[in-house]
């Protein structure tokens, strides 16, 4: 019986050849993340268990990323306490404010997670690392402890579920849409402990930015991973930026799936998801009205290159609406110099957006752009949770960053094809 | 383990800023996040949960981010055990890892309401719900997530293989 790729990536790491949907084994983990809000816990479990130092100083990264540059005097307390630990422990990746950026932009980017590889994050969205061809999937702060500890992880093996998108993408569709049109039809724990294997001919011919917002998102279906076996697009992405080896895995023919969803992406227009779950997607045909008092183009989800000129695109030469505040988050310090170098930041400025120095910001109701009670946002994120951008009675609609872009010059949740 | 309390019943999908906000994540301290438990799903819950009650929900509890505020919260609140139909993933393993019993039911589900009184006896995945007179049997617990329980959870369990 052949093998998944997520089955073959555990098998090597927990040193077997084979393994099965269901076991329990224990794996060697190649990376171990964690930031400003879930490090802190781990850091206090990590000093109960009584080891004197981390398993490697390379493979423990730390980013404070959430609550920085730090809001408040208790965020300024918890990201201190990160530095401090990367301190004492001598680790190699803690990215200061000034050289860092979103976690899950930021790893890809710098070449710390490589394909092939086992990682585990102390936040959900490290699924985002399966673009690469990875296993990597969020955890809690005691086991991210464990982790830093041991060098090793407990898994179940989980069941795969195999999507296959064909056919080609219309104008506007990204892998945003994509995903979250998957999830509007399999439902927020449509997946649940399931690995999600994204495949077929418009999956091979999307940007490793776009992969990675996709396997950001499998999270938002319940899934434990989300995949994408390694081709040309991702050893091109790959090569400048590995360290260290890295092993290409691909699923057996004979592979087990418990599901293989196809769907024609001819089928899918920009999709736009409703409060107050990822799941309640519409395509941007059957929005409807809705008046909108921010939009925020950015997060680990959407704050990449592709991302940025794909907004200025629709941007240039346009006007935020008078109503609306439109903030745009680069995913991380090198994504925002290449902005500026590219002119996309004076597209934004011209057209009355704030842009910020890279951060989680709005994205979990941090700082940065918080939502009044009745506000509604359109944010390329990938929640939205009651509350989740402010107050609980805002609202925020998920779309890709064409649809967050015209909506803002809008005032109301628009296509990019009604900007004249 | 055995607990006694009141039933607090919530619907499918409750999500990890349901349970704690991110906005009060600038803190790790139990009873500080205990104190905004819930609160975006039912503003009064903090000041209405009481030692050893039980929350019952349906469908993919936990969802969403991977904050062990979630389970850490629920639980310095005086919650005793969440029963559910199904649990999010990540917070299905935290909840093992800090020492929060879930357990997971869709009968106990169904066969519960708002208020009920209910003893659980979670070694043997049994809820007995005290109002109506019935009881249901919860879905068995891995061996190996038994093994971390009685090591008293993964901190512990590591401590003695990490000095063997
Ligand atoms: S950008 Fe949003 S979803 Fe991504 S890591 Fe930050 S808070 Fe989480």
């Amino acid at each position: 019986m052949g093998m998944t790729i997520t089955e073959k990536i555990l098998a090597a790491h927990a040193g077997r050849d084979q393994v099965e949907p269901g076991e329990l084994i224990n794996c060697k983990v190649d990376v171990v993340l964690g930031n400003d809000i879930t490090a802190p816990v781990a850091i206090k479990e990590f000093e109960k268990i009584g080891v004197s130092g981390v398993f490697d100083k390379e493979r423990v990264v730390l980013i404070p990323d959430h609550f920085t540059p730090n809001k408040d005097i208790k965020s300024a307390e918890q990201a201190k306490m990160l530095r401090d630990f990367a301190r004492k422990h001598g680790l190699t990746n803690y990215f200061e404010v000034g050289r860092m950026g979103i976690e899950h932009c930021l790893l890809p980017e710098q070449g710390i997670v490589l394909p092939g590889d086992v990682v585990i994050g102390a936040d959900s969205h490290t699924c985002t690392y399966g673009a690469l061809g990875a296993f990597s999937t969020g955890v809690g702060s005691t086991d991210m402890a464990a982790g830093m500890a041991s060098g090793e992880v407990w898994f179940k093996v989980p069941e795969s579920i195999k999507f296959v998108f064909n056919g080609e993408l219309n104008k506007w569709v990204s892998g945003k849409d994509l995903i979250l049109y998957a999830i509007g039809d399999i439902g927020v724990d449509g997946a649940l402990y399931e690995a999600m294997e994204f495949t077929g001919p418009a999956i091979s011919s999307l940007s490793m930015d776009g992969r990675l917002t996709m396997a950001n998102m499998a999270i938002e279906a319940g899934g434990k991973n989300g995949i994408i076996a390694p081709d040309q697009t991702t050893i091109d992405y790959v090569k400048s930026r590995a360290k260290r080896p890295y092993k290409v895995y691909a699923s057996d023919e004979d592979a087990r799936y418990t599901r293989v969803i196809e769907y024609n992406v001819a089928d899918i227009e920009p999709q736009v998801a409703f409060p107050h779950l990822p799941e309640n997607a519409r395509p941007i045909s059957e929005v409807g009205t809705v008046e909108i008092d921010q939009a925020v183009i950015g997060s680990c989800t959407n704050g990449r290159m592709e991302d940025l000129r794909i907004a200025a695109n629709v941007l240039k030469g346009q006007k935020v609406h008078p109503y609306v505040r439109l903030v745009i988050f680069p995913g991380t310090q090198a994504i925002f110099k290449q902005a500026m170098q590219e002119g996309l930041f004076e597209i934004f400025v011209d057209a009355g957006a704030a842009v910020s120095t890279p951060t989680c910001g709005p994205c979990l109701g941090g700082h940065m752009g918080i939502l009044a009670k009745g506000e509604r946002a359109i944010a390329t994120t990938n929640r939205n949770f009651v509350g989740r951008m402010g107050h609980p009675e805002s609202e925020v609609y998920l779309s890709n960053p064409a649809v967050a872009a015209a909506s803002a010059i809008l005032g109301r949740i628009a296509s990019p094809e009604e900007v004249e | 383990m055995e607990f006694q309390g009141r039933t607090w019943k919530f619907g499918a999908d409750v999500d990890t800023d349901a349970i704690i906000p991110a906005r009060y994540l600038n803190t790790s301290d139990p009873a500080e996040l205990a104190a905004h438990c819930m609160e975006d799903a039912d503003p009064e819950f903090p000041n209405k949960v009481a030692a050893g009650d039980v929350i019952v929900a349906d469908k993919n509890f936990g969802c969403g981010s991977s904050r062990e505020h979630a389970p850490i919260c629920l639980k310095a609140a005086g919650v005793s055990c969440v029963i559910a139909k199904s649990f999010a993933r990540i917070f299905y393993r935290n909840a093992f890892n800090i020492g929060l019993p879930i357990l997971e039911s869709p009968e106990a589900v169904d066969g519960i309401e708002e208020g009920d009184q209910l003893k659980v006896d979670v070694d043997n995945g049994v809820i007995y719900n005290l109002t109506k007179g019935t009881s249901f049997k919860s879905t068995a617990i891995p061996p190996f997530m038994q093994e971390l329980i009685d090591a008293g959870g993964l901190i512990n369990y590591l401590r003695g293989r990490l000095s063997r």
